[in-house]
Parts: structure tokens; sequence; C-alpha cells
């Protein structure tokens, strides 16, 4: 015998369910009342520095069918790299928090982000990533919450990012690469199934 | 305005056998939304160790009790108390982190448009609540035992009764989405959500058990339902560069 490792294994997740937007976001769904506001509306506040980007895009299913159902939760560095909690490094721009939480519209299924293009943030090698903002994805048929990033199509510093180097085959990089589409303005598509299926992180 | 975390290293794998895969054909609607190619494994960097921080200033004083925060008249059904604490798997409280929850009244039905079980809506009930987690990580709410509902899986599919909860860490890479079930539900072996986790022992740690202790005397039953996230990885030899 040996003595018990004393640790504790984390909760299981099961699916967020049809009925998410009931807990996420309830004045969005159309039950008013209980919160004032939803959380998580923008990430950034007046006077945020850096270069104001907007997103836009789908989620789609493997049979090809826009997800109107999905909850899409962002975290994302300042324009100079720092995280607004919980980083190490320092305090970050105050006019920046970092989260944002998106609910897909209900008809079009189309979401949007609205917020600043973050800053390289180092990897703990010290190397740095090339400016991305981390996602997390969940809706009815996700039973464990997708982690993934949205880099930049049109940012040379992707080239020397460590983590878009670790993807192989390396042509699946595109999957995760905004692209942009006028001054400003991204797409970028979720495809969870089939030939151009998003990098999905086990991170 | 915010309790910020402070909360530093690198989070502990996740054991992806422990959680369900995300393909399982018995819960059909994972079948078009798992994705099929390998996930992309690395370990953890600031983008997962950093996360949202949370101040009191967001939550009402009504946030946790959804016996009344709907109209501030009282919902119908059984009164119970869900609490526990949000730990992390090194064993720890999480202070000061989200915990959100939404769930079905007590008939089984959430107000929802896209619920069309033909079990009332009660007009007092809205179905959801939140809270922070006090510095030992405890959290508490007020509410009513969610009913057991048909949904359209296989033809008689069942869910059991159960609340969902949604749940931050002090890093992002911690963030979880769950539901707790209820001590003594018949219906729990029989659902394909449920079924979707594949050891019996980590299905255990989703049932609430009945717990006398909190229970008020002629007012409310108590459940606990304990939450854990991953853990971090401390140690006095982690080789990071300076300044990081």
């Amino acid at each position: 015998m040996v003595q018990p490792l004393s640790y504790l294994r984390e909760t299981p997740s099961q699916t967020a369910g049809p009925y998410v937007h009931i807990g996420l976001t309830p004045n969005r769904l159309g039950i008013p009342g209980i919160y004032p506001v939803d959380l998580g509306l923008s990430p950034i506040a007046e006077g945020a520095k850096g270069e104001r980007i907007t997103l836009t895009g789908r989620v789609i299913d493997g049979q090809g069918m826009i997800l109107r159902d999905a909850v899409i939760e962002t975290w994302q560095a300042d324009a100079a790299g720092i995280y607004p909690n919980n980083d190490p490094r320092g305090a970050a721009d105050p006019a920046v928090n970092g989260w944002a939480r998106i609910a897909a519209d209900f008809d079009s299924g189309i979401w949007r982000l609205d917020t600043i293009k973050p800053g390289r943030v180092p990897a703990p090698d010290g190397r740095l990533m090339a400016p991305h903002i981390a996602v997390w994805l969940v809706a009815r048929g996700i039973n464990l919450g997708l982690q993934t990033r949205i880099y930049f199509a049109d940012e040379a510093a992707n080239a020397e990012c460590p983590i878009l180097a670790r993807i192989e085959p390396a042509d699946r990089i595109a999957t995760l690469l905004a692209k942009r589409t006028a001054p400003g303005a991204y797409s970028f598509d979720f495809r969870l199934q089939g030939p151009e299926e998003t990098v999905f992180f086990d991170v | 305005m915010n309790a910020k975390t402070d909360q530093h290293g690198p989070l502990f794998p996740r054991d992806r056998d422990w959680h369900p895969a995300a393909y399982m054909p018995g819960y059909k609607t994972s079948m078009t939304r798992a994705p099929q190619r390998p996930l992309v494994a690395m370990g953890t960097t600031l983008s997962e160790e950093t996360g949202p921080a949370f101040g009191h200033s967001m939550i009402g004083a009504m946030d946790n009790n959804l016996v009344l925060n709907f109209t501030g008249q009282p919902a119908i059904g059984e009164r119970i108390i869900m609490h526990g604490r949000v730990l992390d798997e090194n064993g720890r409280g999480v202070p000061n982190v989200l915990v959100e929850m939404w769930q079905a009244n007590a008939g089984g039905r959430y107000r929802h448009k896209k619920d069309g079980y033909l079990a009332p809506l009660d007009p007092n009930f809205g179905g959801c609540g939140r809270t922070l987690t006090a510095p030992d990580g405890s959290y508490e709410f007020l509410t009513i035992r969610p009913g057991a509902y048909p949904w359209p899986n296989h033809v008689n599919s069942w869910r059991p009764m159960h609340i969902h909860w949604s749940v931050f860490g002090s890093g992002f890479g911690q963030r979880l989405i769950t539901q707790n079930y209820f001590e003594g539900d018949p219906l729990i072996p029989l659902c394909p959500i449920v079924n979707t986790i594949g050891q019996q022992a980590a299905i255990d740690v989703l049932v609430a058990p009945l717990d006398m202790n909190r229970a008020m005397p002629m007012n409310c039953l108590a459940y606990k339902f304990d939450i854990v996230l991953r853990g971090r990885r401390q140690s006095f030899f982690e080789n990071r560069k300076e300044g990081l």
C-alpha cells in the first residue's frame, strides 16, 4: 500500500442544454426583471486603448446547419498584452475587462463581438504568442465546453506563435484565423465537424 | 469594482476520460456537434491561467433566491436550499467566483419559448439565480425542487430532476458547466445525458445528497452540491522566465 493522493477530481461536465440562455442571458432571452442587465455585454469600456475591431461569424454543425442556440464566451488581453485579472505581471488597461458573453442571434445564428485587438502575450517559455482571443463555446449537444482561439489572418506574428506551431497538419491553422473583411472588421466561423473543422484544444 | 482573484500557476490537465465524451450517439444532438478531429493538446498559458473577475456590485440581494426573485411572490413547489462549496482539485475553497444556475419549475417546465411541455408555467418562477462564493468557497441558493420532464431524444426520454450550473474559477481554462441531480431519483440511470458520462463514480459526484443539517424546520429541505474546478500546479521549481 502507499499513501493516498488527496486530490479531488474536477466535477464532470454536462451539456449546457437548450435552455442555457435562461441562466446566462435571461434579458436577451426575454426574461426581464431578475437581473438589471446580462453579464458580459462588452469586454471593453469607453477609452480602451488599442485598435477597435468587430468580429462576426457563425457556429456550424456537421450537417451544415447554423446553430442558433450557441453561447460563446471570450477572454482576451488588453492592447499591451496584459490580462485584466489574475495576471502576475501587473495591471491592465482599466478600460478593458477582457471578458464577453455572446449569445448567437436566435434567428440568424450570427454572433458579434466589438472589442479591441489584444496585444501579444508570452507563452510559459517566454516566447510571444500571436494576438489571440480565447474562446469557450457551449450549446445543446456539446458535452464539455469547447476551447479554441481566434487569431487574425493579417497578423505577421502568427508565423512565430508557439501555439499555432503545434497544430498538425499546418493547414488546419487556417481554421483559427479571422479573415479581415473591411478595416477593423473580421469574420470567423466555428465549424464543429467536417473538412474545415475548427481546431479545438485540450488545454 | 471587482473582487480580483490572485491565483497563479499552470492548471492540472483535464481528465477527459472522466468527463463525458463529445460524441455519444445515445444523446443524439451530440452526433452533429461533437468535433471529430483530435483535440490539439497543450499546456496552459496565461490565456487559460487568467480569467475574468466579478464583483459584489454586480449581484443583487435577491439573485440567489429563486423562490422570490421573479415577481416577489413565492414560487410554487418544494422549497429547498441548494448549498455547497466551489473547490479546486487541491481541495481549497475558491473564493469570489461567479456561480450561476438555471432550472425548470416544480412541474418540470422551463420559461422558454422552445419548451412545449404541457406542464404549466408558474407565474412567480423565473428560473435563474447567481451568487459569488464566500471566502471559503461556499455558496447557497433558495429555490424550489425542479420537476422531471420529457424531451425528444428517444420516444420516451425523461430528464431526471436537475439544476444547471455555470461556474468560473480564477482562470478561463477552469470554466465549467454541469448539472446536479437529486439523491433517490429513479430517472438518473435512465437519462441519456447522464449516461454521456462513462464512469459511475463520475455520475455519483453529480448527485446531491439530502442534507438534513441544513434543512430549516417548517421552512425548507436542503441538498448539498460541491463543485470541483481544475487545480493549479504550484512548485518552487516552476520553470518560468523572469517577469512571468
